[in-house]
């Protein structure tokens, strides 16, 4: 309401500063048609113009001035000016020309020729205002129908004389609560149409309100950031960060679930429930998610052209409710990273994927490779630019990050822009390399821990007690092999047994006796320092009475071996039958199994150690 | 065999095995370590990486808060975000390890540039230290019973669902680290006790530290080992590595226990402490005999145990009584409330509310021990034996380790966790125990060399009824049949066996073969079954975030998700600094998700407060509007799962709010609101209850959905239909209705002679009238 009536104010000032001061100051250009067409079928206004320039006068004139109330000028988010014939856009600045009320903002077009006498021109303009559409009345029930409030002026504000000129209001197709009455009016279905009215002198200015109903999405992002990180691996992953809110008629009173349910029409209409999102072909890893999670309600469709997301957020909103998302996507890299001239550039959109959103603070971030260099920026429009570092997986030397900043923005700027940067392959080695090699010094530092000796005294007891212990371990091992060495005598033993009684040769037997023989009395020498050893050595203490005991077990074991050896081939000699030489070892057998097993046993349980 | 032929490289043969097992180990336990981490992530596939439920969402905020503003600050928070007006010390009464373990985490990974977010790092903080604690388990079963029951022990605890359903990813609880902790100071005790080492007993404090620092559940170490070290001593098994092993640990470890600041002088002030001390007394009395006893004469020494058993007793006595008399001087003996119901289980149902209502301190059903830790119910007997077999000063620790979590898991579902790893450790022993004897048998009677197709044709060639004839001759039997076919010919050659035969005798503990075999293929298929239910459990039972719910319906799965609804709608859409009232149970989910102060939270240390709220709760609405009101609330929000069906919600947890909010404010009367012993919301319901604030906010305007108001948790129509909020309007409604958030009216104004009537009554009755309790706010 208070915004509304500044505005009303400013109106009128902006009447009387015209009144006061008929300038005849900018040259003498005449504007032979002029046709106006506004939309506000959406949030915003997007007024398209085509204004016939024709030069009467005897200079040459190679600028034009637009002009465009305060009010309106301090909204404009987007403004364009191209000629048909030929087709091209031109440049437009700011300008301040001395003369002109404060009231009214100027912009200077460039004209692509310079217009000599009676040559003509046609611009066509586009210019897209946000903020125009005020919500009246600003608060309204959840019943309640949602009603805006458009103010323009029925006549072209212009600093030339207009000879013929049109406006048309494109309004969405609902009710229609008001709108002023001036002469040739007219209200054809949805569309409102002003004029056509004849020459008109510069500064002509009659204000008109249109008052109508509008279900369109007031979503405005209060703060947008977009991240684009190009990886050379083939992905470019964008991540957006959205604060919504919803700038239509704020909510009074209750938010009734119920009614909101059974009756949305009525009793929600002011409320959106979707955003769409058009995001580019063979986007995918799509998320949306906010700070406490993943937002489950989206669905996706996607063909060869494009990929629509329509995500829903948490909860509807309603006038004057905020939310926050993340959405993020991968593009596959070939589709947006060029090279040119010895240079790659990133060829990407400047604006949110969002339909009808307007952001209110833009920021995109590109972040390129680490090792990128000679960095600049081609955009279609003037940013606000800075340059950051950001650090993220395992990077050294960071990435350099080009910043780009604006206000205001409208779907009219998704146009694309070019970060071009110069980068050498070798750099995306560098990671990986540095994985490799970081574990690979882990594993040779854990070799040379477990083989080196890294005890600080060698003279302390414990590091003595290793050492003889080690000594210990070593003489075992030795002792077990001298035994499993006699064990293995002992079985050529049996070998030899089991030949006789197959061959009956008791020769051979004989003489494998006598090498056994040998061999075992060789190798019980042998036993005999170690033996000592182990008994002398304090760490051994408990081991030896073990060590003791197997080799006692040994020699009995060979006692009785070589008992049943005799016996047999006694038997064999004596060629006693078979049965009677079993008979007769029987126990002799028996005591060599148990013994052998004990052995056994025993020789593990060193092994244990 | 190999030795047969070449003697000389046996050494390196056995060299070689030991090495290729420790190498196999290694690879076993790595994957074991991937198998814990890997079956806690069903909660990411199926649901997304999220923290659950309650409490972790707490953790979550405060581990947020320490990465963002550092240790010092973390120790010095003070949080006015929760528990309004009061507010609460957060460096002094959290447990800090879980936290820090986190922070450090995160921190060392940004610091090597890996840009993961706190959240990651908590949601998968529980599985990484589930795979330590299996690796720990490892340990420590090794050192009890060798590698082979660790590995077992450590598969089983991989697994077990009891402690799944605390670790899940996103299960970021003090649960998760302690378990590891645990396990890991019992490691390090044992390991002292097997070496004698004191550099293991220093590890063994700072191990205790770390729990110290992590759960609660310490005081379940400090008297455990006593006990077992009183046991060792009782049963003649005192030695100095027992000492070492125990000294060390409560000097060191009480120390560094009171630097917790939740802990501080409580680590010598309550009795849960005081059984260390103690035996701390015992053990150097038994050290002092040992010492006396070994250098004096045995007749000196009889004269001396006389002289110092009288004084001794003494000095016991007089002890005795002053501790006596400093527990007597506390109100509860010394003892915290859940302490105290460990000890009597029906204590918290007496006289606590507050500990009763929550669902996880009650004791648990029988059913849930099938659920939490399946199978190994019925080994762990067969593991108790084992150990047994021998009994060593480790064995006897886990038997005793299990006899004492099996009652604390009695007394409360939430302990069932201690209970698991000891479970394990002894289904571990048992496992690898069984699979020694039946693998043994098979091995011995297959012998060495022969092919085994062979072997099992021969087995199944020999006569029945030698199975009964003695394990021993079962085994020569077999051999007999066995060398005989090798031998082909020579079938009554003696000289052919004694080769065969010396093996043959190798364990007198012989399976037949069959029996053997079959035994095996149970035992895998009883560990079958256990993997089969561990994953199940996992993917279907406690993979639940309980924050989003889906329901299976036939036109797909149906999420709702209408807690973080409403929690992103009071977060962007109220005013930062206002304040929300709950029921306790959401007051860490609204500070942690909404970023709105709440008056009560899940800790709950002011039982006053909670009886407020509670009060507030199960009062008319004006009542409730005024003290509210005097609490700065601006927002009420209740859990409502009458429209779909959603069982724990405020209707059904309302008994506790009457009862919680009596106990402080005797106008609550819980009778007021019961119909035959039931809280009834139907038309029996008395008007107490259909007039309670909780009643009109849970019902606003339900009956307009259906036309009848039918409750679907309770399965009834409501009794009171139609009704107008006065104090209270409507703000905001989730999805599904399951929350439902109120704003108090501002108030009236004042009409000139009332106002003056209200001023002398609100002077007359302020803060402090304790005595009138009859509206304990306003």
């Amino acid at each position: 309401m208070k915004q509304s009536s500044v505005v009303v104010v400013d109106l009128l000032l902006l009447l009387l500063t015209i009144a006061v001061i008929a300038t005849p100051a900018f040259s003498d250009l005449v504007l032979s048609k002029v046709e106006r067409r506004i939309d506000v079928t959406s949030q915003f206004a997007r007024v398209t113009k085509s204004l016939k320039v024709v030069n009467p006068g005897s200079e040459s004139i190679s600028e034009f001035m637009l002009t465009f109330p305060k009010f309106l000028g301090n909204n404009l988010a987007y403004l364009s000016v191209k000629t048909k014939r030929p087709l091209a856009n031109l440049s437009v600045k700011k300008a301040d020309p001395k003369g002109i009320p404060d009231s009214i903002s100027v912009y200077s077009v460039a004209l692509p020729k310079t217009l000599s006498k009676g040559d003509s021109l046609t611009l066509e303009v586009v210019a897209t205002f946000t903020n125009v559409l005020q919500p009246f009345p600003e608060k309204i029930t959840q019943g309640e129908i949602h009603l805006v409030m458009l103010q323009e002026s029925a006549q072209y504000l212009s600093p030339y004389t207009v000879e013929s000129q049109s406006l048309s209001i494109k309004l969405p197709n609902a009710r229609i609560e008001s709108y002023s009455k001036l002469e040739n009016t007219k209200l054809q279905g949805s569309e409102l149409k002003y004029g056509p009215y004849k020459n008109l002198p510069p500064f002509s200015y009659s204000p008109i309100v249109v008052h109508f109903e509008s279900k369109a999405a007031f979503a405005v992002a209060e703060k947008l950031v977009r991240e684009i990180e190009v990886s050379h691996w083939g992905n470019v992953q964008v991540t957006e960060h959205y604060n919504v809110v919803h700038r239509g008629a704020q909510l009074k009173g209750e938010f009734s679930r119920l009614d909101f349910q059974a009756r949305p029409n009525p009793r929600g209409a002011s409320a959106f429930r979707h955003l769409l999102a058009r995001l580019p072909p063979r986007a995918h890893s799509i998320y949306y998610r906010d700070d406490i999670g993943n937002i489950s309600t989206s669905e996706m469709q996607s063909d060869s052209k494009k990929t629509e997301l329509l995500i829903e957020p948490r909860f509807p909103l309603f006038g004057g409710w905020k939310t926050f998302f993340t959405i993020g996507y991968g593009l596959p890299l070939s589709d947006f990273l060029f090279a040119s001239e010895g240079k790659r550039f990133v060829n990407i959109s400047f604006g949110s994927p969002m339909i009808d959103l307007v952001t209110e603070k833009l920021i995109v971030q590109v972040v390129l490779p680490e090792g990128s260099k000679d960095i600049s920026v081609t955009t279609p429009f003037a940013v606000k630019q800075s340059r950051e570092i950001k650090y993220s997986h395992l990077d050294i030397a960071g990435r350099p990050v080009v910043v780009l900043e604006k206000d205001n923005v409208v779907p009219d700027h998704n146009q694309h822009i070019q970060v071009y940067y110069k980068f050498s392959n070798i750099n995306l080695l560098s990671e990986p390399l540095m994985l490799i090699s970081g574990f690979f010094v882990l594993f040779i530092t854990c070799i040379i821990y477990t083989r080196a000796d890294f005890s600080i005294s060698k003279s302390s007891p414990t590091y003595l007690a290793k050492l003889q212990w080690d000594e210990v371990l070593a003489t075992l091992q030795e002792v077990q092999s001298i035994i499993q060495k006699c064990l293995a005598a002992h079985d050529k033993l049996e070998a030899s047994l089991r030949d006789l009684s197959r061959t009956g040769d008791f020769q051979t037997c004989k003489a494998a006796r006598k090498s056994t023989d040998s061999l075992l009395k060789d190798l019980s020498k042998e036993l005999k320092p170690l033996l000592g050893f182990l008994q002398s050595s304090p760490s051994a203490s408990h081991i030896s009475p073990k060590v003791e005991e197997l080799v006692v077990k040994e020699k009995e074991l060979q006692e009785k071996l070589m008992a049943k050896h005799t016996t047999v081939v006694e038997g064999y000699e004596k060629k006693s039958s078979g049965r009677d030489i079993e008979n007769r070892i029987a126990s002799q057998q028996q005591k060599i199994i148990a013994l052998r097993q004990e052995i056994e046993d025993l020789l593990e349980f060193i092994d244990e150690i | 065999m190999a030795a047969l032929e070449s003697p000389q490289p046996a050494a390196t043969t056995t060299a070689m095995r030991h090495a290729f097992g420790n190498v196999l180990s290694v690879l076993i336990l790595v994957l074991i370590g991937v198998l814990a981490f890997s079956i806690r992530l069903f909660s990411v596939i199926k649901y997304e990486s999220v923290i659950h439920e309650f409490d972790p969402y707490f953790n979550y905020r405060v581990t947020q808060f320490l990465s963002k503003n550092g240790i010092y600050e973390f120790w010095n928070w003070f949080d006015d975000r929760t528990w309004y007006p009061l507010g609460r010390v957060i460096g002094g009464t959290v447990y800090p390890g879980l936290t820090l373990t986190a922070g450090t985490i995160w921190w060392v990974l940004n610091s090597l540039n890996i840009p993961l977010s706190v959240e990651t790092v908590c949601v998968f903080t529980a599985p990484v230290f589930s795979a330590f604690a299996s690796w720990a388990t490892y340990l420590l079963t090794k050192e009890v019973k060798g590698s082979g029951a660790g590995l077992a022990a450590a598969v089983l605890l991989a697994m077990v669902p009891s402690y799944i359903s605390r670790s899940v990813a996103g299960s970021y609880d003090n649960e998760a680290v302690a378990i590891f902790a645990l396990i890991f100071t019992f490691y390090l005790y044992i390991k002292t006790l097997n070496t004698g080492s004191l550099f293991y007993a220093t590890l063994n404090a700072l191990a205790y530290f770390y729990m110290v620092c992590s759960w609660g559940g310490y005081t379940f170490i400090i008297n455990l080992i006593p006990m077992h070290v009183l046991l060792c001593i009782v049963t003649g098994r005192y030695s100095p590595r027992l000492y070492i092993a125990y000294a060390p640990l409560v000097v060191l470890g009480t120390l560094l226990a009171a630097l917790v600041p939740v802990v501080g002088f409580n680590a010598v002030l309550t009795s849960e402490h005081f059984a260390s001390f103690l035996v701390f007394i015992i053990i150097h009395v038994v050290a002092l005999v040992y010492y006396i006893k070994g250098i004096l004469t045995p007749k000196m020494f009889k004269v001396a145990v006389t002289l110092v058993v009288s004084i001794g007793m003494v000095v016991c006595f007089i002890v005795v009584a002053i501790l006596v008399a400093l527990v007597a001087s506390s109100p509860t003996g010394g003892w915290s409330g859940r302490s105290l119901s460990l000890l009597d289980p029906t204590y918290a149902s007496k006289y606590i509310p507050i500990i009763a209502s929550v669902s996880e301190h009650q004791p648990p059903t029988w059913p849930s021990y099938f659920m939490d830790i399946n199978v190994l119910a019925f080994l762990v007997p067969a593991g108790i034996i084992a150990c047994f077999s021998p009994l060593s000063d480790s064995s006897s620790f886990v038997v005793l380790y299990i006899v004492m979590s099996v009652y604390f898991s009695g007394v409360m579902v939430r302990l069932m966790l201690v209970l698991a790893p000891a479970a394990c450790i002894m289904s571990g022993i048992a496992l690898s125990q069984a699979f020694d004897v039946f693998t043994g048998s098979i091995k011995y009677q297959l012998g060495g060399s022969s092919n085994s197709t062979d072997n099992a044709e021969d087995t199944n060639n020999a006569p029945k009824d030698d199975a009964s004839a003695g394990k021993t001759d079962k085994g020569e039997e077999i051999v007999k049949e066995r060398s005989s076919k090798k031998g082909k010919k020579k079938e009554r050659e003696p000289a052919d066996k004694p080769s065969v035969k010396s093996k043959a005798k190798k364990k007198a503990l012989v399976l037949p073969l069959e029996t053997s075999i079959v035994a095996l293929l149970l035992l895998i298929m009883l560990g079958a079954f256990y993997v089969i239910h561990c994953v199940w459990a996992a993917a279907e039972a406690y993979s639940a975030p309980s924050i989003v719910l889906t329901s299976q319906s036939r036109d797909g799965l149906h999420v709702f998700d209408d807690f973080r609804e409403s929690y992103a709608w009071l977060s962007h859409n109220t005013d930062v600094d206002d304040k929300v009232a709950s029921w306790w149970d959401y007051g860490y989910q609204t500070t942690a998700m909404a970023n709105r102060t709440v008056i009560v939270d899940n800790n709950t240390w002011n039982n006053t407060h909670i009886a407020t709220v509670g009060t507030a709760m199960s009062s008319p609405e004006k009542a409730a509007w005024e003290i509210f009101n005097s609490l700065d609330v601006k927002y009420v929000l209740v859990v409502f799962g009458g429209l779909i069906g959603y069982p724990s919600d405020d209707i059904n947890k309302f008994l506790w709010m009457v009862r919680i909010g009596g106990g402080v404010f005797p106008h609550i009367k819980e009778a007021d609101y019961l119909r035959d012993g039931q809280y009834r919301i139907d038309s029996e319901a008395t008007p107490t209850m259909l007039n309670c604030l909780m009643y009109k906010l849970s019902y606003y305007r339900f009956v307009e959905t259906d036309g009848k108001g039918y409750d679907r948790v309770r399965r009834t129509e409501i009794g009171k239909k139609h009704f107008k909020l006065t104090h209270f309007e409507e703000v905001f409604t989730s999805h599904h209705w399951m929350v439902r958030i109120y704003k108090l009216k501002p108030a009236r104004n004042r009409i000139r002679g009332r106002a003056k009537k209200l001023k002398s009554k609100t002077t007359s009755s302020g803060w402090s009238s304790k005595s009138e309790k009859k509206n304990p706010w306003v």
